[in-house]
């Protein structure tokens, strides 16, 4: 195959990638967009067998080695796909971006090796630029997957010092990037894919549980940026398009995610470093809260004209979509009105609660958004808070100093009643105490959310 | 390649990145970022192209991670994309 095919063959697959994204931002086009992506990526891999570079011939060297690999990718890849429950979606993607990152890193690597004192200035930087961003993607993506997967503490790990130590070790990958550039050789290149990988750690840990999908994004755009820089020493295009879409893309992004959460992406990244570590609440545990039972909430729903269920975490981790689904249809057979109303951000990524909802099929227009929901709670009898703590909590509005302050929430308090089902008096992901869950208006229900759903159900058809 | 081929390809590409996605509602949020999270796979491209030129027993290996790596991120990431979208079918905006 020649270079100018090989190349087109390369732009098409670029334009795939083009039109993979504008699909993806579309309800309607999202999964053919996503769909052309896969296309583009297959094809683009599939050419590479059949073009033999200046210094190859067909076909390729190693192929055995090349051919297993991508076997044993596959045969870890798609099952972890496959079977993944949608409460673990966030940090699954989180993984493979690391990985992914990991990758960039290695092929830099390994094209450094080779090309030896023979490297151009010019390539030695890019290799350099991807090692670095490379391996921060992957060693941070790592701590978010175990943050995620609530391996670790889901608080911002501050700890003494922190700033200075993080500020330290960019200061030193900096350094040694220029050592690298400078001196060549395989030592201060390794000296900087390990002193990446610590900046990487240091950089995500003090960021807060419910900030944590801002940072997955954000590293997805780094990794974006490090295929193309890969793109540049390899001198492929396809690299160079697919790697600027992913970075350029994926920093718009993070920025909307950011809004959604209302916070500004310095804030974010920073905030902890400046962040007080939260004083333990010590009379969380004896401050009366009002709990009830499956038939006080059925009792107090019969009679509702209004409710609003808002979904969180709580009830993805139960798998109660289905169930939730069967008691709004239950009041709406007994004529009271039902709206969902869905934070942004509730849930582990933005969007969670649209995904799980939709799998249990309610009606696209039960789901209302943020700012559509939150000046009709001064209308609604019942609010159902079901496995949601943060995007509810009021400290967001009138604590200045606490962590989630300045995120809009849903205005629940509002309501004339509220019931929140939760497994327990643990504070939400971000670590803070919820005012609310005290206010005598509120009432709690105890226990797992599918359990509980299912015992009011039953408790409101036998009314 | 010329460096200012390089840099306007760079260009072009940064312009419809930012283009492409700046009017996506916070529903699609998690499906794009796991999008594009699979496209940036093709790494994999990458990976193979240096497991050919691969001269030593620790190019190969360090290469042969770095396509385990990029298939992992690349198929994994689509098809966990799939899924999630498959959860939007038969659903009119």
């Amino acid at each position: 195959m020649s270079r100018g095919l090989y190349d087109l063959i390369g732009l098409a697959a670029g334009v795939a990638f083009i039109l993979a994204l504008k699909g993806l931002s579309h309800p309607r086009t999202a999964r053919r967009g996503n769909l052309i992506g896969a296309f583009g990526a297959t094809l683009a891999t599939l050419v590479v067998f059949f073009y033999a570079s200046p210094e190859s011939t067909l076909p390729l060297n190693n192929l055995g080695w090349i051919l297993g690999a991508i076997f044993v990718g596959l045969a870890i890849g798609v099952p972890a796909a496959r079977k993944v429950q949608m409460t673990q979606m966030p940090q699954l993607v989180a993984l493979f971006n690391g990985v992914g990152g990991g990758a960039a890193a290695l092929v830099a690597i390994v094209e450094y090796l080779r090309l030896g004192d023979e490297a151009t200035t010019a390539e030695v930087i890019f290799t350099v630029f991807t090692v670095i961003v490379g391996c921060v993607s992957f060693s941070g993506s790592i701590i978010t997957f175990m943050k995620l997967q609530e391996l670790m503490t889901t608080r911002p790990v501050i700890f003494p010092a922190g700033r200075f130590i993080i500020a330290a070790t960019l200061v030193s990958v900096i350094g040694v990037g220029g050592w690298v550039v400078s001196a060549l050789g395989t030592t201060p290149l390794l000296v900087l894919a390990g002193l990446s990988l610590l900046f990487g750690v240091l950089f995500v840990l003090p960021v807060g549980g419910a900030d944590v999908p801002i940072v997955i994004s954000l590293l997805n755009a780094f990794t974006g940026l490090t295929v193309a820089a890969s793109g540049y020493v390899l001198d492929s295009v396809l690299l160079i398009i697919a790697g600027t879409l992913v970075g350029a893309s994926g920093t718009i992004l993070t920025r909307l995610m950011a809004e959604a959460m209302g916070r500004s992406l310095f804030g974010t990244l920073f905030g902890a470093f400046t962040a007080k570590p939260q004083a333990a609440s010590d009379s969380a545990e004896e401050r009366p809260v009002r709990s009830g039972s499956p038939d006080d909430v059925a009792i107090l729903l019969n009679y509702a004209r209004r409710v609003v269920i808002v979904p969180g975490f709580g009830l993805a981790v139960a798998q109660a979509q289905h169930t939730v689904r069967e008691l709004a249809d239950l009041m709406i057979s007994k004529g009271i009105d039902v709206a969902y109303g869905i934070h942004p951000v509730a849930g582990r990524m933005p969007g969670h609660m649209n995904v799980l909802l939709a799998e249990a099929n309610v009606p696209y227009d039960q789901l209302e958004e943020m700012d559509e929901i939150n000046p009709t709670f001064s209308q609604t009898d019942v609010a159902i808070v079901i496995g949601a703590n943060d995007v509810v909590n009021p400290a967001a509005e009138n604590t200045p100093g606490c962590p989630i302050y300045g995120m809009p929430i849903l205005q629940v308090a509002n309501a004339a009643n509220v019931i929140f089902l939760k497994r327990s008096m643990r504070p939400g992901f971000a670590g803070i105490e919820n005012e609310l869950l005290y206010d005598p208006k509120t009432m709690l229900l105890f226990g797992d959310a599918k359990a509980s759903l299912t015992k009011v159900v039953s408790a409101l058809k036998a009314l | 390649m010329e460096p200012i081929a390089i840099v306007s390809i760079f260009v072009l590409a940064v312009f419809v990145g930012f283009e492409v996605v700046s009017k996506v509602s916070s529903t699609l949020h998690t499906p794009l970022m796991s999008g594009a999270n699979a496209i940036h796979g093709v790494i994999l491209v990458g990976a193979i192209i240096v497991a050919d030129h691969a001269s030593t027993n620790l190019e190969l290996g360090l290469a042969v991670a770095a396509i385990v790596l990029a298939t992992i991120n690349m198929v994994g990431g689509f098809v966990v994309t799939d899924r999630m979208l498959e959860m939007f079918k038969g659903k009119k905006k």
